[in-house]
């Protein structure tokens, strides 16, 4: 399987089942469209593909195109078949927990209007994580961790810096346990950054091995979609408190991360706003809403998205050549190693690897199904999931999603994210098109942007 | 090669033989911490 497409003046070619990314002349490109496969190599170009380029390219050309594409296939490096699918079904996978998204705070001092968890209370009553559910957390993700070492706790809310003590009590808790029984705990924390303070900074820097900094771009973009509980805006009171945090991270192991929507089509300009205020680390993503939302992105602004991707990525690289660097979450992409297959066969690990922790100790598949009594698997309290549901989420890879098996992207985007599947189709093996759309328009962006660092 | 410039080596066939669950939780720029 290949795909092949144009971009920044390149022919390139992506051997989609071995991962190697070619660019090559013009010639060669259209030859690859007379290509059936499976390929067999012939002696020399079948003629009917010689009568068909030689209206534009010269015999020897031709001749030397299909010599050099039998090689790469006698290398493995084109037209490589798909063996991985009875990999995927003889895999004895046992999953076990390695990560919890403890919901520390039910409840956010924001009113942002695509919040997914309502206005953070997911739904339900507003609460706090107490100190005894989130010790409860580590103890119930150390019993169910077997020999893994490395472990991560993400502080989610609604807006964590809420309960910031329980955070704090939660992490020296993780600390000494971890110590104990042989884990290594890395901590992440999420935060909308109204209360962040030197002493939060302080801590944070020195416990969580990244920090997300929610913001969606130029003042207007972000205060129309994130305004307090009164309706004012937050960009002037958050943006210096960033741009702190960022500098006192040495420009690393953070995101600031927005979203964009219907109300921001443009969103390439709030990337590359974020990029001059200084941040090196920028992620904007597509808001996920049912089209009856005025801001929800629908399959009619694909273009222009698509059109915004591609401006993005032409800056990104610009920006890369003149020493201006910065990164963009969706346009990373490494084409010499990446993780094992199996990881990117199965993604996520939401529901199997990956459990979400609700404020009263409820476990969820992840942070997206909180509230979701469907998936309720069971409670830290308790000890014990629901077998049934982790199940479901482990057995599924991009070989049980119909969508998938012939999708170029399968082997970087890993099937997509469950819980938009099962959120708009009804079953987490039926992708959300319009994020698959759009993350074949990045994978194709990022692997232009790294190919043309390469050729450069 | 005259007509392909090759830019990366064939890594998805090496992987294969690599599902530890010791990386971090995502998959395009994951690293491996095996």
């Amino acid at each position: 399987m290949i795909h092949k497409y144009k971009m920044f003046d390149m022919n390139i070619v992506l051997d989609i089942c071995s991962g190697a990314v070619h660019v090559v002349d013009d010639c060669l490109y259209d030859m690859l469209d007379y290509l059936l496969e499976p390929f067999t190599a012939e002696a020399s170009c079948p003629q009917f593909i010689t009568d068909e380029l030689s209206r534009k390219y010269a015999a020897d050309e031709i001749a030397e195109s299909y010599e050099e594409i039998c090689e790469l296939v006698r290398n493995g490096q084109l037209f490589t078949e798909d063996g991985y699918e009875e990999f995927a079904k003889n895999w004895n996978k046992q999953s076990v927990v390695k990560a919890l998204c403890l919901h520390i705070a039910h409840d956010c001092n924001l009113r942002c209007k695509y919040c997914f968890a309502g206005t953070g209370e997911y739904h339900g009553e507003r609460g706090m994580m107490s100190a005894e559910t989130g010790k409860r957390a580590i103890d119930f993700v150390i019993a169910n961790s077997g020999s893994r070492k490395n472990i991560e706790i993400d502080y989610f809310g609604g807006e964590p810096l809420m309960n910031f003590n329980v955070v704090k009590e939660i992490t020296e808790y993780a600390k000494a346990e971890g110590a104990k029984h042989g884990k290594n705990f890395r901590f992440t924390v999420t935060t909308n950054g109204l209360l962040l303070d030197e002493d939060k900074k302080k801590y944070i820097n020195e416990n969580m091995s990244n920090v997300v900094l929610s913001i969606d771009g130029r003042r207007e973009v972000n205060d129309r979609m994130r305004p307090r509980v009164d309706g004012s805006g937050t960009y002037d009171s958050i943006l210096p408190k960033f741009i702190d945090m960022a500098e006192s991270r040495g420009q690393d192991n953070y995101y600031v991360r927005g979203t964009f929507t219907a109300y921001n089509k443009d969103f390439a300009n709030d990337v590359i706003h974020l990029a001059d205020l200084g941040f090196k680390q920028t992620s904007v993503e597509p808001v996920v809403a049912p089209e009856d939302e005025d801001y929800a992105l629908t399959e009619a602004d694909l273009p222009v998205i698509f059109e915004q991707y591609e401006k993005l990525a032409a800056e990104y690289l610009k920006r890369w050549k003149e020493g201006n660097w910065f990164n963009f979450f969706h346009f990373m992409i490494d084409l010499d190693q990446g993780p094992c297959a199996i990881k990117r066969l199965s993604g996520c690990g939401a529901g199997h690897e990956y459990l979400a922790v609700a404020a009263d100790g409820d476990l969820y598949p992840c942070h997206q199904f909180v509230g979701n009594k469907d998936f309720l698997m069971g409670n830290v309290h308790e000890g014990t999931i629901d077998k049934k549901i982790s199940k479901y989420f482990e057995d599924s890879n991009i070989y049980t999603k119909d969508k998938c098996r012939g999708c170029f992207a399968k082997f970087y985007c890993s099937g997509g994210c469950s819980a938009n599947a099962f959120n708009f189709n009804g079953d987490i093996n039926k992708p959300y098109e319009l994020a698959c759309e759009m993350e074949k328009k990045r994978v194709e962006c990022a692997i232009a942007v790294e190919a043309a660092k390469k050729l450069s | 090669m005259k007509h392909v410039k090759t830019l990366n080596k064939a890594n998805l066939k090496e992987t294969a033989v690599m599902g530890c669950g010791e990386c971090q939780t995502s998959v395009a720029n994951q690293k491996c911490e095996h």
